[in-house]
């Protein structure tokens, strides 16, 4: 399969771009903007308080008050990759836990009880047992109490998503980790995640397959922020040129702690991440996105309103966290404040939490 | 001389109200009451994606109670005829309402109803009794052949859902609403109160809105002003509207008294 998005070419121009004050200028008195407005977007000469506002009243247009609540349920740290910044990467020594069918049952009660009804299953990858079959029979048993089921796994054939989809799977997530080739292999060591091109082109497969909604984006840690930004509005603008019925969804997962000892190359800072949100909201009016615990309380506080329509809440990154088990998490959480906790929250802050947005 | 606002009627119902309300978008249930009172709407459409309709506990139940309001299940989420037939069956299933507001949205961006896919869903939600009320386009042919198939209303957009931007398809609004037999509820895009009054100048029966007064500052004024100028655009409308001149006319005419003098 070859991609729709061709990375030279979609990309060369917003790389190249430098913007002069006047197109900087241009941004304030637009009305809509466009991808080739991403490099203006994303420059520093651009108020970030003006971005904040517009971003926050697009976002209301968009959505309204409301925020879509979720929480994510990891099936498995059993992985035959290895990759730099992942606590479940295979040269970590530790014991291994996929959940039964037994278990997750006991963790998806714990999350219902909660009052959660979208869930996200994620897994490492390890094909053989870890496999599509397995996460279809996680994605059946998940549907018979949830609303919605989404799947964050390894890159799966087309075939394979059906399965999925059959099974009640509604989302696919798939991160490309980074949109740098050269990063991508310093960082993706052994295993099958060193296929660079199999990884961007599973998600048209999962376009092709007929999930409904799917989320793309980038690590943030690993290469230049700007430039994955680029290349992620790129890849973001092809999926759905081509794609025009999937609603699209981004996040911007920055790489948090995990098992050993980790140093970031290319720190995001705060404010960066506000101009990603708030830049990507401009220029894609109708993505979801998605914000989760990784990012610390006070900060998820004061994005809440600047484009994010989908927060994760009281999330463990264990398999087996939510129902007690004691095994190793992929990464450190930060926001660890319960789901009673988060919901008073959005409504202090006017928002209503949605808990069901799907049938 | 008709001063008194005439009631809508949606097949077998009779409706004071001729502003319609969607509840998706507001930051609070309460939020969401209060523009209800404000709009003292009747009928009031609800997303089946967001609402268990089996749950009389359901947060948004607890607010648009069936008992006091016509409640109008939406097939919102649905890509194909197929999606939305399976979701108004699930609608009826839980004895709320046979009515169902047909929406069938194979756009994610600009969230535009597929015509083609309405109609192949209309046509059969009706052979299986439903009362349909079809979002559109505003495309008068397509609205003609609803109406054929035996929809209880047409729902033509102003502009793109959620857009605020107005009246953007009054040429092809005049049409449809020139043609109809079956009332014309002007559904999505609607931004501001005279946008509502606009189109009940030109017949429209009714006006849904949402995101409008959702996202307003205050919902309820809007909703209040949004009712207004709705019940303005309608009485305008069944009282006759005079006639657009090209040249002025002083509404104190000379020629009587000019008249008059001469003649003396």
């Amino acid at each position: 399969m070859t991609s729709v998005f061709h990375h030279h070419a979609d990309v060369a121009p917003l790389l190249i771009a430098t913007p002069t004050s006047a197109d900087i200028d241009a941004m304030y008195s637009a009305t809509h903007w466009s991808l080739t407005d991403m490099p203006a977007l994303l420059d520093p000469r651009v108020d970030l308080e003006w971005l904040a506002q517009t971003a926050h009243t697009h976002t209301v247009q968009r959505f309204g008050y409301t925020m879509q609540l979720f929480a994510p349920l990891y099936l498995s740290n059993l992985c035959y990759n290895q990759c730099t910044y992942c606590g479940f990467s295979m040269e970590h020594e530790y014991p291994r836990k996929t959940l039964s069918m037994a278990e997750l049952q006991l963790e998806l009660g714990v999350l219902h009880r909660q009052g959660f009804r979208h869930v996200l299953l994620l897994t490492g990858e390890a094909p053989g047992s870890v496999d599509a079959d397995y996460i279809a029979e996680a994605v059946r048993l998940a549907k018979q109490t949830f609303d919605s089921v989404g799947v964050e796994v390894q890159p799966l054939s087309q075939p394979e998503y059906a399965t999925l989809i059959q099974a009640g799977a509604d989302s696919l997530t798939l991160y490309q980790e980074t949109y740098h080739k050269d990063t991508y292999l310093n960082h993706h060591l052994r295993g099958k995640k060193r296929r660079y091109d199999w990884r961007l082109t599973a998600v048209e497969s999962g376009c092709a397959a007929g999930f409904y909604r799917i989320n793309v984006g980038a690590l943030l840690g690993l290469y230049d922020w700007r430039y994955e930004a680029l290349c992620l509005s790129a890849h973001l603008a092809r999926l759905q040129h081509r794609y025009g019925s999937i609603q699209f969804g981004v996040s911007f997962p920055r790489i948090q702690g995990m098992f050993g000892e980790y140093t970031v190359d290319y720190p995001v800072s705060d404010a960066d991440l506000v101009r990603l949100i708030t830049a990507f909201r401009l220029v894609f009016p109708d993505i979801g996105i998605t914000l989760s615990t990784r990012e610390p309380a006070q900060l998820r506080d004061h994005l809440i309103p600047l484009g994010i329509t989908t927060l994760s809440a009281a999330s463990k990154t264990n398999p087996g966290g939510y129902s007690g088990q004691d095994t190793e998490v992929q990464f450190d959480i930060s926001d660890a404040r319960s789901v009673q906790a988060i919901d008073a929250l959005l409504r202090s802050k006017g928002y209503c939490p949605v808990y069901t947005d799907w049938s | 001389m008709t001063t008194k606002l005439d009631s809508l009627i949606i097949a077998d119902r009779t409706f004071q109200s001729r502003l319609l309300l969607g509840t998706g978008k507001f930051s609070s249930m309460a939020s969401m009451r209060s523009a209800l009172e404000g709009a003292r709407t009747e009928l009031v459409t609800v997303a089946l994606r967001r609402v268990d309709l089996n749950q009389p506990q359901d947060d948004m139940l607890t607010v648009i109670s069936p008992d006091q309001y016509c409640i109008l299940p939406n097939t919102s989420g649905a890509r194909n005829a197929e999606e939305a037939i399976r979701l108004a069956q699930l609608a009826r299933a839980t004895g709320v309402s046979n009515w169902i507001k047909l929406e069938v949205i194979p756009d994610a961006r600009y969230l535009l109803p597929d015509g083609h896919e309405t109609l192949k869903a209309a046509d059969a939600l009706v052979k299986d009794g439903f009362v349909v009320l079809p979002y559109i386009q505003a495309d008068p042919l397509l609205a003609k052949q609803l109406e054929a198939v035996g929809c209880a209303t047409v729902m033509p957009l102003a502009s793109p859902i959620g857009s605020n931007q107005g009246v953007q398809t009054e040429a092809m609004l005049r049409i449809i609403i020139e043609q109809a037999t079956v009332p014309v509820v002007v559904d999505a895009g609607l931004g501001k109160p005279s946008e509502a009054a606009r189109v009940m100048e030109l017949g429209a029966d009714a006006v849904l809105v949402n995101t409008a007064i959702a996202t307003a500052p205050d919902p309820e004024a809007y909703a209040m002003a949004f009712r207004l100028a709705t019940q303005a655009g309608r009485l305008a409308y069944t009282s006759g509207m005079p006639r657009v001149g090209q040249i002025a006319s002083a509404s104190s005419p000379t020629t009587g008294t000019l008249t008059q003098f001469l003649h003396d």
